[in-house]
């Protein structure tokens, strides 16, 4: 398999840390070798464009230049803010004069077109289904988990290109290639509340509680996330949800990059489960339960 | 040739910025001109007795008048000439009034201007000749493609005009989608009650003959004598003996056939007659569900027919039929929602469309009249419909207002509330559209003594919650997102062209618009006519269009192929194009570029091919002329010598003016 | 109620949000879908239908000084969903830049924290989440908002507790201070 350029986002440094380890993890075992772009910065994120389009955009081209630099075409990212960023940069700095703006605040100017995908896209379009159920030796058979993959992954469709911006199903055929039952989760591309959660935490409350309770409508046992400030905002904020909303929630929240390493059979050291605010255990139980009942059976 | 030129006044229109008596006085210099003079309004009748008088008096050969477009009245001043024994085309007009006096102010250049294009009339008319048209005769048949309302009516009309008619249905019964519609606006009747009469007369007419399952393979021919083929697809049943007494559909095993006359809520079985007042009231198998076709195995079908009319071994019959006219009568389909996945994309049972509700309320339909929503079977109290699903969209390629949605969607309203009076419904509405007579009070109705909720606002989202579906949309007008929950949603899909319309178009040689709908040949004066001569459209083929109005086009329709075929004989117009057989070398493109297929492959007595051009067909477009890589080909009365003296007037070329 | 004379329509404004944004605001027809799906319209003091509507007519103060524009995350949910392809989205993005240099700020904190993260990055090259939320919060004086994170966030090890600095973040610090040179 071709070579990557991997973009981490600075969450993945802090925050999300366990979803830039899994995320290395899963691809190591899946065989995509993932290219660290050397000395990257912040792509600027949702305050770098609601301030200024070129500002934005040229924080974001000053890796893509660095990829250009490494020689390398493509990049990836787990996260859904910083491919969003990067995608749009790339996507406006077609126009000769944006790009000209952008360039002119940099070091180094970005002179070709980087394609950036996010790591969910690269893993449901590059790797086979057969590749990935023939890895899985700890299946998620019996697990209910609900898919839900954030306002900005899919969208705008113009510019993200990939799966269905209404209803998306990369994620979900994932999960039930590693034996997991996936709930029809209905709200999978509403926001969550985004950044939010420091200058209105009520905003955040309200949405993110509204998203654990369709999940509960569903009786899922776990969210499956590919965002970082989703999975901040569902996990880290549960408690806070379940304070303003005098509601008891207690449902688990994974990066989808580490159910699909614990079926893969990675060290769960890899995976930091411990990183997690709700806690996965009884996720856990449940599964080795179903798998003691299935043997006995 | 003696040439008089009359120049027109138009009252003010012309004269107002154009110095006529200059123009005459001007054009009385110009070449073979005796004759030159101006008038107020050379249209009237004192103006066209001036030039049936001067022709007389002046021993005139050949006329030009400048005044308005010949759009206009070039006709009226072709009798004229023919009056005082002229050839009609021994005539030029000039447009000096749409084309000098109503776009330039200054009088002395449009003075000029003019008498530029009265010089080139000169020029032109100077090369004319006399020519004569054709004629043959017609026959006295018409082909109404399509047996929704607007067919039906076009047909009957004919019909009892004394025409006989040839209806070709693609579906198995005639009816179209209004034998689909329980009740219809602003009346609240009964739709298969006023509509089922007039189905049954087209059964009856002595003079029409009916066919089904049919479509239309080929057209051949011109206005007034139209070689048509129909394909008649295999039903697997003789129609000749079956009495449709519906046996053959009690005993079917194979009960999963797609139900298409229910809008697919449910299945039917493979042998099958769609509803109790199809016309004709005939069984067909669906070949891709019946187990005998398929797998040779079942025959239960020709075990209890009576009559012994099921035949599996049945072909597609081509049929053969000559027509005088041809009236389009091919309705419309429904948008495909699908298109939106924010409704859902078909996961949720629970979002039907209006023309599936149309079904869920007839008594004739898969729940005998009662609204039962199709997850459950249970009966819906909060009922959302939303419209302008696909109308008025540029996202989906729909920018068009549908045009009748707003209205059915109030009656639907109605209606729920006539079925279940604990019920509530919710419009989402952007502009209710209610222009008919009695319309805006209808949809006033609805809202006042029904009760329906109208929102003006679109629908984002639907998604289920438990049991119901959440719909949240805009309240517009109170400026905020409102939610409801849902027991059943209804989407008011829009109106798009029929499927295989522009395949039809194309064999019919008439042009569709970007969307698919027939293009008329004249948006207010020509609504039913088509550029194609003897084909006329009539209903939603040519756009979006309610019951009464495809009923009226089906009557104006009817009405212009009576009139073509009251004459005995029609003329042909002679300016058509004319191969010059000796130049002409067979190559053929000018038969490939023909958009009317008027130019035909012939063989000389020395047995070279050359082309040849069926008169009565050719338009006159000319596009053949300037294909013809020898110049063979030349349209008469715009020949190259023609317009290169309009040319040469207007621009006269360099060398005679450093000759002379 | 603030009653809008629509001859004194402040046109220059209307064509400046429809260059900035690139987007033709004249097909807008208020059908309302941008406001049926945004998550935001509960917390909105102005729903984002009407902002179109108002930037139609040239309503420049009212937009300016909305608070909605604060409150956007453009999660792009009505970009997506509009029928006539505006992208809804960006031309908050561009009201909100405007009112930005206008010193239109009607939502103090949602600044801050914007303020706070870009602050980050120039110092840093990279956001610090530590720091920029000591920052926010010394700024907004908000202390109490998100005081319950504390010990989940502690006891999960979920922040970095010093900021990952890059060899590069002269460059990055260049790029703003260009940007503000440019301005």
């Amino acid at each position: 398999m071709a070579k990557i350029a991997y973009y981490p986002g600075c969450s993945g440094q802090s925050t999300s840390l366990e979803y830039d380890l899994s995320t290395r993890a899963v691809c190591r075992a899946l065989g995509i070798e993932l290219v660290d772009i050397e000395d990257w910065s912040c792509c600027g994120s949702t305050p770098a464009h609601t301030v200024n389009h070129v500002l934005s955009a040229a924080l974001s081209a000053r890796n893509l230049a660095l990829v250009e630099q490494q020689g390398m075409d493509t990049v990836t990212t787990p996260c859904p803010s910083c491919l969003s960023n990067l995608r749009t940069a790339a996507h406006k700095m077609e126009d000769a004069s944006f790009r000209d703006q952008a360039n002119a605040l940099l070091d180094t100017p970005c002179t070709t077109k980087i394609e950036t995908l996010s790591v969910l896209q690269v893993i449901a379009e590059q790797v086979d289904a057969e590749t990935i159920r023939a890895k899985v030796v700890r299946p998620l058979t019996g697990l209910k988990v609900a898919c839900y993959y954030g306002c900005i992954m899919n969208r705008p469709p113009a510019l993200m290109q990939f799966d269905n911006h209404e209803n998306p199903m990369a994620m979900d055929k994932l999960m039930g290639l590693l034996g997991a039952e996936v709930v029809p989760y209905p709200l999978k591309v509403e926001c969550c509340g985004a950044s939010f959660g420091v200058p209105r935490v009520d905003i955040v409350t309200r949405l993110a509680g509204k998203l654990l309770d369709a999940g509960r409508d569903l009786d899922a046992d776990a969210f499956v996330t590919a965002c970082p400030l989703c999975q901040m905002n569902l996990d880290m904020r549960q408690g806070q949800i379940n304070t303003a909303l005098k509601e008891n929630f207690r449902i688990p929240i994974f990066y989808y990059t580490q159910l699909l390493g614990y079926a893969l059979g990675i060290d769960d050291k890899e995976l930091k489960f411990n990183k997690l605010c709700v806690n996965p255990r009884p996720v856990f139980k449940k599964l080795s339960e179903l798998k003691e009942a299935a043997q006995a059976g | 040739m003696r040439i008089g030129v009359f120049i027109c006044h138009c009252g003010s229109n012309i004269a107002g910025t154009v110095d006529c008596e200059s123009v005459a006085e001007l054009a009385s210099g110009f070449p073979e001109v005796v004759y030159s003079t101006d008038s107020m309004y050379t249209c009237s009748e004192p103006g066209q007795e001036g030039i049936i008088t001067a022709i007389h008096e002046q021993k005139l050969d050949g006329v030009v008048v400048a005044s308005c477009t010949p759009r206009m009245h070039e006709p009226t001043f072709r009798r004229a000439v023919e009056r005082a024994g002229l050839n009609r085309y021994m005539f030029e007009m000039a447009n000096i009034r749409e084309h000098v006096s109503w776009i330039g102010k200054d009088k002395e250049h449009n003075t000029n201007k003019a008498a530029d294009l009265v010089l080139m009339a000169v020029e032109k008319l100077r090369r004319n000749r006399p020519l004569v048209p054709k004629s043959f005769e017609t026959i006295k048949r018409v082909l109404v493609i399509g047996g929704g309302v607007a067919g039906i009516q076009a047909a009957l009309d004919c019909a009892d005009g004394g025409l006989d008619v040839v209806m070709v249905e693609r579906d198995q019964s005639i009816g179209g989608k209004m034998a689909k519609l329980d009740k219809t606006f602003p009346t609240i009747d009964c739709s298969s009650c006023v509509l089922g009469p007039k189905m049954v007369d087209i059964a009856q007419h002595e003079k029409i003959t009916l066919h089904t399952c049919a479509e239309i393979e080929a057209v051949s021919g011109y206005v007034g004598n139209f070689s048509v083929t129909i394909r008649r697809r295999a039903t697997y049943v003789d129609w000749t003996k079956c009495t449709g007494c519906g046996v053959c559909t009690e005993k079917c095993p194979s009960k999963r056939s797609p139900d298409v006359f229910n809008e697919f809520m449910g299945t039917t079985t493979a042998i099958n007659i769609p509803f109790p007042q199809a016309i004709p009231k005939k069984a067909a198998i669906n070949p891709a569900t019946c187990t005998m076709i398929q797998k040779g195995k079942c025959g239960v079908c020709a075990k209890v027919c009576p009559v012994g009319c099921i035949d599996y071994e049945q072909q597609d019959e081509l049929i053969n039929v000559d027509v005088g006219a041809i009236v389009v009568a091919t309705g419309y389909d429904l948008f495909d929602w699908h298109k939106y996945p924010q409704y859902g994309e078909g996961r949720y049972p629970d979002v039907i469309t209006s023309l599936q509700y149309e079904r869920l309320l007839s008594a004739s339909g898969p729940t005998g009249g009662h609204i039962k929503r199709p997850s459950d079977g249970k009966e819906p109290k909060n009922v959302v419909f939303i419209q302008c699903v696909g109308s008025r969209d540029r996202s989906v390629d729909r920018p068009y207002c549908s045009g009748f949605c707003c209205m059915y969607t109030a009656k639907q309203a109605i209606l729920t509330k006539d079925h279940i009076p604990d019920s509530q419904s919710y419009v989402f509405y952007m502009d209710i559209r209610a222009p008919g007579k009695g319309y805006d009070e209808f949809t006033r109705r609805a809202m006042e003594e029904y009760g329906a909720q109208y929102v003006r606002g679109r629908v984002a989202m639907i998604y289920p919650h438990g049991e119901q579906l959440m719909v949240r949309g805009a309240d517009t007008l109170a400026g905020t997102q409102v939610e409801v929950p849902a027991d059943l949603v209804v989407l008011a899909t829009g109106v798009e062209a029929a499927q295989g319309a522009v395949k039809l178009g194309e064999t019919l040689r008439v042009v569709p618009d970007q969307y698919g709908f027939f293009v008329e040949s004249h948006p207010k004066l020509k609504p039913v006519e088509t550029n194609t001569a003897g084909v006329y459209l009539a209903g939603a083929c040519q756009g979006p269009k309610d019951i009464p109005t495809s009923v009226g086009q089906g009557s104006a329709a009817a009405a212009k192929a009576l009139g073509l075929l009251s004459k005995e004989r029609l003329e042909s117009d002679p300016a058509v194009s004319k191969v010059n057989l000796s130049r002409c070398v067979g190559c053929q493109k000018c038969i490939g570029t023909c958009p009317f297929g008027a130019i035909k492959a012939i063989t000389d007595r020395q047995g070279k091919l050359k082309a040849e051009v069926i008169e009565t067909v050719c338009q006159g477009c000319g596009i053949c002329t300037v294909t013809c890589p020898q110049g063979a080909i030349q349209l008469e009365h715009f020949t190259d010598n023609q317009i290169l003296a309009e040319v040469n007037a207007l621009c006269p070329p360099k060398m005679n003016a450093s000759f002379e | 109620m603030n009653i809008i004379d629509l001859t004194a329509a402040d046109c220059d404004f209307q064509a400046e949000v429809a260059s900035r944004s690139g987007q033709d605001l004249k097909t807008c027809y208020q059908c309302g879908n941008c406001t049926a799906g945004c998550p935001y319209t509960f917390a909105y003091d102005v729903p984002v239908s009407q902002i179109m509507r108002l930037i139609q007519a040239g309503q420049r103060e009212t937009v300016l000084n909305s608070k909605s524009l604060w409150l956007c995350a453009s999660c792009q949910s009505c970009t997506t969903r509009c029928p006539n392809s505006i992208d809804v989205a960006k031309v908050m993005d561009v009201c909100r830049h405007m009112a930005r240099e206008n010193g239109c700020v009607s939502e103090r904190t949602s600044k801050l924290f914007t303020d706070a993260f870009l602050q980050s990055v120039e110092k840093h090259g990279r956001a610090f989440e530590l720091g920029l939320m000591a920052t926010y919060t010394m700024k907004s004086g908000r202390f109490f908002d998100n005081i319950a994170l504390g010990p989940p966030a502690l006891l999960h090890n979920k922040l970095s507790l010093k900021p990952h600095s890059i060899q590069g973040k002269e460059q990055v610090a260049r790029i703003f201070e260009r940007f503000r040179k440019g301005e």
